[in-house]
């Protein structure tokens, strides 16, 4: 009997579960049938796939807000409305998929995403096969766009960062000792540290220790740090995400280890961290496109917008998110594509606008353009945090 | 008629998978062409394929022989990278792309019997729950292997770096202008052609059963289960308990490697990060849903579990929440005795099998 009345009250619970989620997806179907009454010039169906919960989700949903900042501005503009419509890929190429066939059938037009490399290139071979655009806002690998034209990238490739980091770190800090902690079960950690470390070579310089960890010894660098330190290394550059160089700042700290720690975009977040003592990132060089404490107009309101959406500040993640919209968009427009298009002539058409001299002004950087095989270019800024914000260096 | 009615249950039982599967494989086939599937449920197919594999394989080891082993998704590991190797490097000897895929699970599966043997040998020959810790720490070691392994082919034949201490990158494989990187360490495979389909998963699916039925009631599949189900006794009438307990665990293993190596042709990029314990795990959990030594419940149990949580994507974030009350209501419900005796009235047949299990 006891059995059965949990029964009972699980399956209660689990109805009030649906009734939860499906008034939430009531809402939005309301809001896009008023926005579709009112609006003549009919509507784009944006599809969106990325980490929306895992360890990853803060990548995926700070995309997904700041493409919804741009898509809710582009639509209160009038004339063509944008509906987004967002799927969570846990990070996993399987599931990625998954989401990408499950928003084909949402009618889906365009893809912004997948947020993470690895979702990317499994995602990115069923858009060539489909002929469905897609422009990615993070995934940053050159495998995600090799060998697919309608393939394209907003954030710098991995080989990219770590040449220009590299250059950076020849040109003003020549005569420093430099060591490498790097994630080796990464992608994207070992696609920069491979392109740094043969850069560095390339400029006579060379990396004097080379620490690695993997996603399940990322909780401890006393190993690594303690190398890094008795091989005399003033500069440690750390391709890695922010979590695990964060604790790797604490316990340099506690070891009274203070080199220079040079990061990539992956570090960009480590100042809204919980529970980071942000004390500890004083110094810090940052290489990444976007900085939230920038004072031009687009930056602020931006910010302003995403704070009053997420309640935290927007970094890098949310910005590329918001670039890829209005790129998309301004590139719809340009192109003469209209909402009644199928998504295979849409791409078409944006194919050769992307690779005709189109060219954007974003939050991560102005007059982007694009290369036929789908990399950005766009100029990469160095930020030192300074008082728990990004100064220009 | 009367043969019919002669043939024992378990004959009886073993037919009535074999026809569940292939019914529901010419269900299936009859949607897709008539454009009744939806592309998302076209998408799930081959995955599904590839899982009801592993979970058939799982069983062997886990229901059938009675030892748990954690680390499956290792022989899945390696399979999917050794498939795609030899597909890879076939492309241009072997145009045909189904023959490529048939030759790419074969490697893929002995690989992962050499694999198999490599970890049982040593273990099995232990009393107690040793199988689990070293196949646990092989799903670990697989893992960081294959991370540190570049692979690419050309004119010249196959290149293989490992790169162990970190120092060496694509460029230390000196392919030639026309070769391909096939792995790239921890980046893992990149622009395979994908070459699996539905049927080939089906395929793979029934020479699974046929395989793993015919072993299991077969005279090795008798000194298999009694070495579960009593090793001294076993032991006692002179059944050799290593040789029966590698043969199950090879056997099993292969399989897996199988499903591996069709997976890993059905995405363009994977790295090997998703062979993971909590994909072991994820496969043990359809292999205990689905009940322990009973196949067709692993088949079953393998499709529900690896559909539901793509059909919950109404839910959006609470999706796993859900996912997670399902499996509590699944296991509470099929060992609730109320349900167990509704279940009785209804199939009365399936009485012997309950007792028995």
């Amino acid at each position: 009997m006891k059995k059965w009345i949990s029964l009972l009250l699980a399956v209660c619970m689990l109805f009030t579960l649906v009734a939860c989620g499906g008034s939430g997806d009531k809402d939005t179907a309301d809001d896009t049938d008023t926005s579709g009454e009112t609006a003549d010039a009919g509507t784009y169906v944006f599809g969106g796939i990325g980490p929306l919960t895992g360890e990853a989700a803060i990548y995926g949903n700070a995309v997904k807000n700041g493409a919804q900042i741009a898509v809710d501005e582009i639509n209160a503009l009038g004339g063509v409305q944008i509906e987004l419509k967002f799927q969570d890929d846990v990070a996993d190429g399987e599931t990625a998929v998954n989401a990408y066939n499950k928003l084909l059938d949402d009618g889906m037009q365009v893809l912004v995403g997948p947020v993470t490399t690895g979702s990317a290139i499994a995602v990115s071979a069923k858009l060539y096969e489909d002929r469905v655009f897609g422009l990615t806002p993070s995934a940053s690998s050159p495998d995600v766009t090799s060998g697919k034209d309608n393939m394209f990238q907003l954030c710098f490739t991995d080989p990219n960062q770590g040449v220009a980091a590299a250059d950076y770190i020849a040109e003003n800090r020549a005569d420093s000792t430099v060591a490498v902690i790097y994630r080796n079960d990464d992608a994207y950690s070992q696609g920069i540290r491979d392109a740094f470390v043969a850069e560095l070579k390339a400029n006579g310089m060379e990396a004097a220790y080379e620490g690695t960890f993997t996603k399940d010894t990322a909780t401890d660098f006393s190993v690594q740090l303690t190398a890094a330190q008795s091989a005399g290394a003033d500069l440690v550059f750390l391709p890695i995400y922010y979590q695990p160089a964060s604790v790797i700042l604490s316990q340099a700290d506690a070891m009274g280890y203070a080199p220079t720690f040079f990061g990539v975009d992956g570090m960009d977040g480590i100042l809204t961290l919980e529970g980071f003592d942000t004390s500890l990132a004083e110094g810090v060089t940052v290489q990444s496109p976007f900085s939230a404490d920038a004072t031009d107009d687009a930056t602020v309101s931006f910010v302003e917008k995403y704070v009053a959406l997420a309640g935290e500040t927007p970094n890098q993640f949310a910005a590329d998110g918001y670039d890829c919209v209005y790129a998309l968009y301004n590139a719809l427009n340009e192109a003469g594509c209209t909402p009644d298009m199928s998504a295979e002539d849409i791409c078409e058409a944006l194919v050769a606008t992307f690779t005709g001299g189109f060219s954007v002004d974003g939050l991560t950087g102005s007059n982007m353009t694009w290369s036929a095989n789908g990399e950005v270019s766009k100029a990469p800024n160095i930020y030192v945090i300074t008082d728990g914000k990004y100064v220009a260096a | 008629m009367n043969r019919l009615k002669n043939m024992k249950r378990t004959t009886k039982a073993n037919f009535a998978t074999y026809l569940g599967v292939i019914l529901a494989f010419v269900i299936v086939t009859i949607l897709v062409n008539n454009g009744m599937l939806k592309r998302s449920h076209m998408g799930l197919l081959v995955p599904i394929c590839c899982y009801i594999v592993m979970a058939v394989s799982l069983n062997l080891t886990v229901g059938i022989l009675g030892e748990l082993s954690l680390g499956h998704a290792g022989f899945m590991s390696v399979g999917a990278f050794s498939g795609v190797i030899a597909a890879m490097s076939l492309a241009e000897a072997i145009p045909y792309a189904p023959a490529r895929l048939v030759i790419a699970i074969i490697v893929g599966a002995v690989c992962a019997a050499i694999a198999g043997v490599i970890v049982g040998v040593p273990v099995l020959r232990l009393r107690g729950d040793y199988l689990a810790i070293v196949t646990l720490a092989f799903g670990e070691i697989i893992k960081e292997l294959i991370n540190c392994l570049i692979v690419g082919h050309d004119s010249e034949g196959l290149h293989i770096v490992f790169n162990y201490n970190g120092s060496k990158s694509v460029e230390d494989l000196h392919l030639l202008e026309d070769g391909i990187v096939i792995v790239k360490g921890a980046q893992g495979t990149a622009n395979v052609t994908t070459i699996a389909s539905f049927t080939a998963g089906f395929i793979l699916i029934m020479i699974t059963l046929v395989i793993v039925l015919n072993l299991v009631n077969s005279r090795s599949g008798r000194a298999i289960m009694a070495i579960r189900d009593n090793r001294i006794a076993a032991e006692s009438v002179g059944i050799n308990v290593t040789k029966y307990k590698l043969m199950a665990f090879v056997t099993s293993s292969a399989l897996a490697g199988a499903a591996g190596a069709l997976y890993g042709l059905n995405y363009s990029s994977m790295q090997a990060t998703k062979f993971d314990f909590n994909t072991s795990i994820l496969v043990l959990v359809y292999v205990v849903l689905g009940g322990l030594g009973n196949i067709w419940g692993s088949i079953i149990a393998a499709t529900v579990l690896y559909v539901l949580p793509e059909a919950l994507r109404e839910f959006a974030d609470y999706r796993m929440l859900v996912y997670a009350i399902v499996l509590i209501l699944v296991m509470l419900a099929t060992n609730s005795p109320a349900v167990k005796n509704v279940l009785i009235k209804i199939i009365p047949h399936r009485k012997g099998e309950e007792d028995n299990g």
